[in-house]
């Protein structure tokens, strides 16, 4: 096949699939928080459960002015959606939904993962400045601050991950939870990364994952009742839309993302390896959901932390506890 | 400009340093956190608070003016809007007053059914504060649970009045005559309405299984601790110097409530605690007013027993004039000290009213117990001191 066909067909369906997923995740917030909040949420759009709200909210934010404050830093204020957006869809391009399903085979997947996720905070970066708002301002650099605080425990959480598999390729990550472990009564048993060590780290993941998010209870950079919204203060319309698109669709893909370095990814147990490419993407979308409802549920229990709590809590509490980690997973894969 | 001349080349670079002007943040009057119009102008750098200065009046309405325009009986329907989440709360020092001034009781039984309804008031206000405080923090779940609680107080007070929140129900002598209680002729049937008790008593029990789920969804929250353990602590010597009242100042550790003081309603044929804290942070701030709610109920519980039968109103005439004299009447709200300073020169309207309200007095720590906190810690503490704007502004 052409490569430009092939390249356009890969695009076209993983721009599908993932804006799909972020539109289902923010009606299963709406329905889910609802219901854990004793109302009902979206009843009337769609004519049933009001299953068609978030196409209804993103063609309301549509018809919105696209309004940009009188000083503004305007290309940067522009151009900042974009690279929010950009972040959140690039993770997509290196999960592997089977093992011949992935966007991009990279041997670095892992490390093109860390690297393009921890993009989107340039993005908020830039939309706080650049609004010349002073709630901008500060919950820019409330997200710039957070960044630094969590993506080393989530560096290290991952490098326990791939120190147990021996390989960064996503796809040798999915292979090494495949292996067989042990046979009982003749069963070949296979087990993923959380049920073999890996428990402290999926959990550090998960935090690290949230507060990367910036979802309550980590998300001072918005901080509704104290920054009216952050960064996103300024933003309306289309542009406003594409942070908001772009916040879901990276739940879903650092759930995708967990799912693959410590639930099995794709894989399941006794699934015929002929059927994996066929059954995969179900899988990984049953894992995924599971981890989309726990986000959600976080959000709807908690209340928001302050920033120097958080910092305290990913200095003095998930780096050491990761660092102990890796050590005895690195002593485990040495030993045996 | 010579001193810096004289100085070293690295001095200058450290004084500059030293110099960094502050960020000026203007905190409302349109913000999320400020429950209506409050504007603060706080000067900041990164995100500690050096100097702050609230600015109010965004919602001046001018009450006490329009009182002096006003008959008593036209009054009340204003003051039920000062607060407006414990409307009836409100009139209730007012009638004393006037009442004072006139020299007429009300009868036992109305007496009684103002005291319920205060108490019901003082639940709503307080469920009100269960909402906004932890949504203050960015817990958004407590909000849905408390309204939704709420509703079965306000149809309470619905029932009673006709009105949710303001319900108008004093009169000079007595309360409103009510229709559709009692049996069939018409002097009885001029009460509360049929299976009010009965229905206050269930609200009760639901009010209790409330408190439980306050407790579930907030006082064991680790993160709500660990927002406001600590926060925003004031001293009772403190509280006392800015006028401070209500469950503010009985966090602080101070057990002053004007229904133990002053005796106003029959409260002393009650059997209730002052709940107090010693802490006097927002955590405090937050648990008296849990406790306050279970003493509400258990006073409603009490008063549903006691209260005996008979007239809702006291003779009064039919336009009322009164006499010449001043008052100042006050009652414990569910925010604290609520005062009104009647000045009556004769005849049917006050020649000045003065309104003591709570809030005002309670913001008026505001300068002092914001500086050096966090922007964080700033939503914590104006949610636990629970204001309204309309009863800042008036």
């Amino acid at each position: 096949m052409n490569i430009w066909l092939e390249l356009a067909l890969t695009l076209v369906v993983m721009l599908v699939v993932v804006l799909t997923a972020s539109l289902v995740t923010i009606y299963v917030e709406l329905k889910a928080g609802s219901h854990m909040q004793a109302r009902i949420g979206p009843y009337y759009a769609g004519g049933r459960w009001g299953w068609a709200q978030p196409l209804a909210d993103g063609a309301k934010f549509l018809q919105k002015e696209d309004l940009a404050p009188a000083k503004a830093d305007r290309p940067v204020y522009r151009l900042a959606p974009f690279v929010v957006m950009m972040s959140a869809l690039g993770i997509f391009a290196v999960i592997p939904l089977g093992p011949d399903l992935v966007g991009a085979k990279l041997d670095l997947g892992v490390y093109f993962l860390l690297a393009i996720s921890s993009f989107s905070a340039l993005g908020v970066l830039m939309a706080g400045w650049s609004s010349a708002n002073k709630y901008s301002l500060i919950g820019g650099l409330r997200a710039a601050a957070q960044l630094i605080a969590y993506e080393i425990p989530l560096i290290l959480a991952v490098v326990a991950v791939v120190i147990q598999a021996g390989t960064m390729s996503l796809i040798g990550i999915v292979d090494a939870q495949q292996a067989t472990l042990f046979t009982l009564g003749g069963i070949e048993v296979a087990l993923p990364f959380i049920l073999t060590g890996q428990l402290v780290s999926f959990f550090i993941f998960m935090i690290a994952a949230v507060a990367e998010l910036s979802r309550i209870p980590f998300d001072m950079p918005i901080a509704e009742s104290e920054l009216t919204m952050g960064y996103l203060t300024e933003y309306t319309g289309i542009r406003f839309t594409m942070f908001f698109l772009g916040e879901y669709a990276t739940v879903v893909g650092f759930s995708a993302i967990a799912a693959t370095l410590y639930l099995g990814g794709y894989g399941a147990p006794f699934l015929p390896e002929s059927m994996a490419n066929v059954a995969g993407p179900a899988i990984l979308l049953l894992k995924v959901s599971a981890l989309v409802f726990v986000i959600i549920w976080i959000r709807f229990t908690w209340p928001r932390l302050r920033e120097d709590q958080l910092q305290s809590m990913a200095w003095r509490w998930l780096i050491p506890i990761s660092l102990i980690n890796i050590a005895v997973i690195a002593v485990f894969k040495v030993a045996f | 400009m010579t001193s810096r001349q004289l100085m070293h080349r690295s001095e200058v670079a450290v004084s500059v340093e030293l110099e960094t002007p502050g960020m000026t943040l203007n905190i409302g009057p349109q913000h999320p956190s400020t429950h209506g119009v409050l504007r603060l102008v706080a000067k900041i750098s990164g995100e500690r608070i050096h100097e702050i200065e609230p600015v109010i009046g965004y919602m001046h309405r001018g009450y006490e003016k329009l009182s002096e325009v006003r008959t008593y009986a036209q009054i009340t329907a204003l003051v039920n809007r000062i607060d407006w989440v414990a409307g009836f709360a409100n009139e209730v020092p007012f009638i004393l007053g006037v009442e004072k001034l006139v020299g007429v009781e009300a009868p036992e039984r109305a007496q009684w059914i103002r005291l319920i309804l205060t108490e019901l008031a003082r639940i709503s206000s307080h469920l009100v504060f269960m909402c906004s405080f932890p949504l203050e923090l960015g817990a958004s779940t407590p909000l849905m649970h408390m309204l939704r609680d709420r509703e079965h107080i306000l149809e309470l007070i619905e029932d009673v009045t006709g009105g949710r929140f303001h319900p108008n129900f004093n009169r000079v002598g007595g309360v409103k005559p009510a229709y559709g209680g009692g049996s069939k002729t018409k002097k009885q049937s001029m009460d509360l309405p049929a299976g009010f008790f009965k229905r206050t008593l269930k609200a009760m029990d639901l009010m209790d299984q409330t408190c439980e789920d306050i407790d579930t969804l907030v006082t064991g929250n680790e993160l709500v601790r660990a927002r406001t353990i600590g926060i925003g602590v004031i001293p009772a010597e403190k509280a006392i110097e800015y006028g401070m009242s209500g469950p503010n100042l009985r966090a602080s550790g101070v057990a002053y409530d004007l229904r133990k003081v002053d005796n106003y309603l029959p409260y002393d044929q009650i059997d209730f605690d002052v709940v107090t804290r010693t802490g006097g942070d927002s955590f405090d701030r937050y648990l008296v007013r849990v406790g306050e709610i279970r003493e509400s109920v258990k006073i409603i519980r009490q008063a549903v027993d006691i209260i005996p039968a008979g007239p809702l109103q006291a003779k009064v005439p039919r336009v009322l004039k009164v006499p010449e004299g001043q008052v100042y009447s006050r009652a414990e709200n569910p925010k604290g000290e609520f005062g009104y300073y009647i000045v009556s020169e004769g005849g049917k309207m006050p020649y000045r009213l003065k309104i003591r309200s709570t809030s005002f007095s309670n913001l008026s720590i505001l300068p002092w117990i914001l500086v050096g906190q966090l922007i964080p810690d700033l939503v914590a503490i104006m949610g636990s001191l629970d204001f309204v704007l309309g009863d800042v502004d008036r």
